[in-house]
């Protein structure tokens, strides 16, 4: 075990040597694998936010509630309890229905027309806002919320919900399109450097398979190479996602103000910038692999 | 004990390196393979180390036939080797002492342990002094004398020398001819393959002599 653990150190070590051996083309490398992943990764920085800014604006997708004309406070006061313990349900409102005249009255134009109204013709109401925005989840809670007694007519602002669920669904589709395109180029990227590697560590190859090297031996240090270029270039991403986010941050902001919305950029989250890092170093590991697989035959033909 | 029967190697293109080659080598000999250039002094060689393989005919070493081993194995057979090459085969970009160290490296030896045992092959062959300098500036008999450090370092069972003393002027190679008998002394199998017949006939060695792929002697 002791062994094992020293020589995965040795070949962690070799392999860190090499990469500084020619630290201009290791720089190179990286940038590419940072600037590669970079677009993809801070694409979905952007869509995350934008996510978070179709939750925070004012047109949230709402369920409005009107009851019958008949309820009575104590069923009224029933709904409300029932709402207050949905799981489904973020918060609602109550507008009872003089309340809901009033505002009526006070709207330019049509006030003459609702004070020469007998009685009160609108009824009482509740704007329930859900705590998942998708379209699905709010045509369920509308269709399960029009079951309730007294539910006269559940009305559901679905269209912009809908609208909106699939443009952020287009833009995860093209953001997965892009990594999926990316990731070959990082693997094809490491696929070359490893080979290049080969090249020159030939003849140390040969001699090590001559007195007595597992292919495992010989293979491990380039895999360690792909894997630390890897994560390198993960490493250098999130940094480019990270100050792209810090450098626009203000300038959103200060937008968002214009349009009096109180909105600031987040930065990735910690599991997503462990997954973007470690995805990296996979994605390296597998081109060293692929790599070391194909030229160390070719070696041993010799 | 190495083995040999009615072993042929024909390379491709119909070139028959050996023909028919039939011996056995107890632990513990010292043995000289002689002739011309071309007799397949070095094929024979690669054969026992299976670095080739035979056309026909069994190389059976310590019980272990080596024709029929499975690919995986051959690392691990390897290793009961000591080689030495003509070119020997060194890693310019390694030190000395790195250089030496490869064979412990590869057989996942404890660090403190190889560094001494490194230490002691390199004083066995007179390198001590330069284990920190890099084999580009080793002399020709230095830059041999580092091979044959690395061949014994793991302290192999079976010591093979290809052409040893090849380019080297008659001093320098009768120091290292003196190096292998003294490794033959404690036990070592040496096979050494020369066409310095003369010079071999000193170590008082068993003599296998090919010609044009045959044994004749």
């Amino acid at each position: 075990m002791k062994n094992w653990l020293s020589h995965h150190a040795q070949s962690l070590w070799l392999a860190l040597k090499r990469l500084l051996q020619n630290p201009f083309a290791g720089l190179l490398n990286i940038a590419v694998i940072g600037i590669a992943l970079s677009l993809p990764s801070g694409l979905y920085a952007l869509l995350n936010n934008l996510e978070n800014l179709s939750r925070q604006v004012s047109s949230e997708p709402q369920i409005s509630l009107f009851l019958n004309m008949q309820a009575s406070p104590a069923e009224v006061a029933q709904i409300q309890m029932k709402l207050k313990n949905h799981p489904g349900v973020r918060n609602f409102q109550f507008v009872p229905r003089d309340q809901a005249l009033s505002e009526l009255q006070k709207a330019a134009g049509i006030g003459d027309v609702v004070q020469s109204l007998t009685q009160n013709p609108l009824p009482d109401a509740f704007i329930i806002h859900a705590k998942n925005s998708s379209a699905e989840a709010l045509q369920a809670l509308r269709d399960e919320i029009s079951l309730w007694p007294n539910a006269a007519h559940v009305q559901l602002d679905s269209l912009w919900a809908q609208r909106l669920d699939a443009l952020l669904r287009l833009g995860k589709l093209v953001i997965l399109i892009l990594a999926i395109l990316l990731s070959f180029a990082l693997v094809a990227v490491t696929f070359n450097t490893i080979r290049l590697q080969i090249l020159t560590q030939r003849e140390e190859i040969e001699v090590a398979k001559l007195i007595g090297a597992t292919p495992r031996f010989i293979r491990r240090p380039f895999l360690y190479i792909g894997a630390l270029q890897g994560l390198a270039g993960g490493v250098i991403a999130w940094l480019i996602v990270a100050i792209s986010i810090h450098v626009l941050g203000k300038g959103i902001a200060d937008l968002a103000r214009l349009y009096s919305v109180n909105f600031q950029l987040n930065h990735l989250n910690i599991s997503d910038s462990g997954s973007l890092i470690l995805f990296s170093a996979w994605l390296g590991w597998v081109g060293a692999w692929m790599s070391v697989s194909r030229h160390l035959h070719r070696i041993e033909q010799h | 004990m190495i083995s040999l029967s009615q072993v042929c190697k024909r390379y491709p293109g119909g070139y028959d390196a050996l023909k028919n080659i039939s011996f056995t080598l107890q632990d513990g000999e010292l043995v000289a393979v002689t002739g011309h250039s071309g007799a397949g002094k070095s094929t024979l060689l690669k054969l026992i180390a299976a670095i080739e393989r035979p056309t026909r005919g069994s190389i059976i070493i310590n019980g272990q036939n080596t024709s029929s081993l499975r690919p995986a194995a051959i690392p691990y057979l390897r290793r009961n080797f000591g080689l030495v090459f003509q070119d020997h085969k060194l890693l310019f970009e390694r030190t000395v002492f790195e250089n030496v160290l490869l064979p412990l490296q590869i057989t996942g030896f404890e660090r403190r342990e190889s560094a001494k045992r490194v230490r002691a092959a390199l004083d066995k062959v007179g390198l001590l002094d330069k284990e920190k300098t890099f084999p580009i500036t080793l002399s020709g008999g230095e830059q041999q004398r580092l091979c044959i450090a690395r061949a014994i370092v793991s302290r192999p069972a079976i010591l093979l020398a290809d052409e040893p003393t090849g380019n080297l002027d008659a001093a320098y190679a009768s120091d290292i001819m003196e190096l292998f008998k003294s490794f033959n002394q404690v036990g070592v199998t040496v096979i050494i393959a020369s066409h310095d017949e003369a010079m071999l006939k000193r170590l008082n060695p068993r003599l296998l002599k090919l010609n044009s792929g045959e044994l004749v002697l």
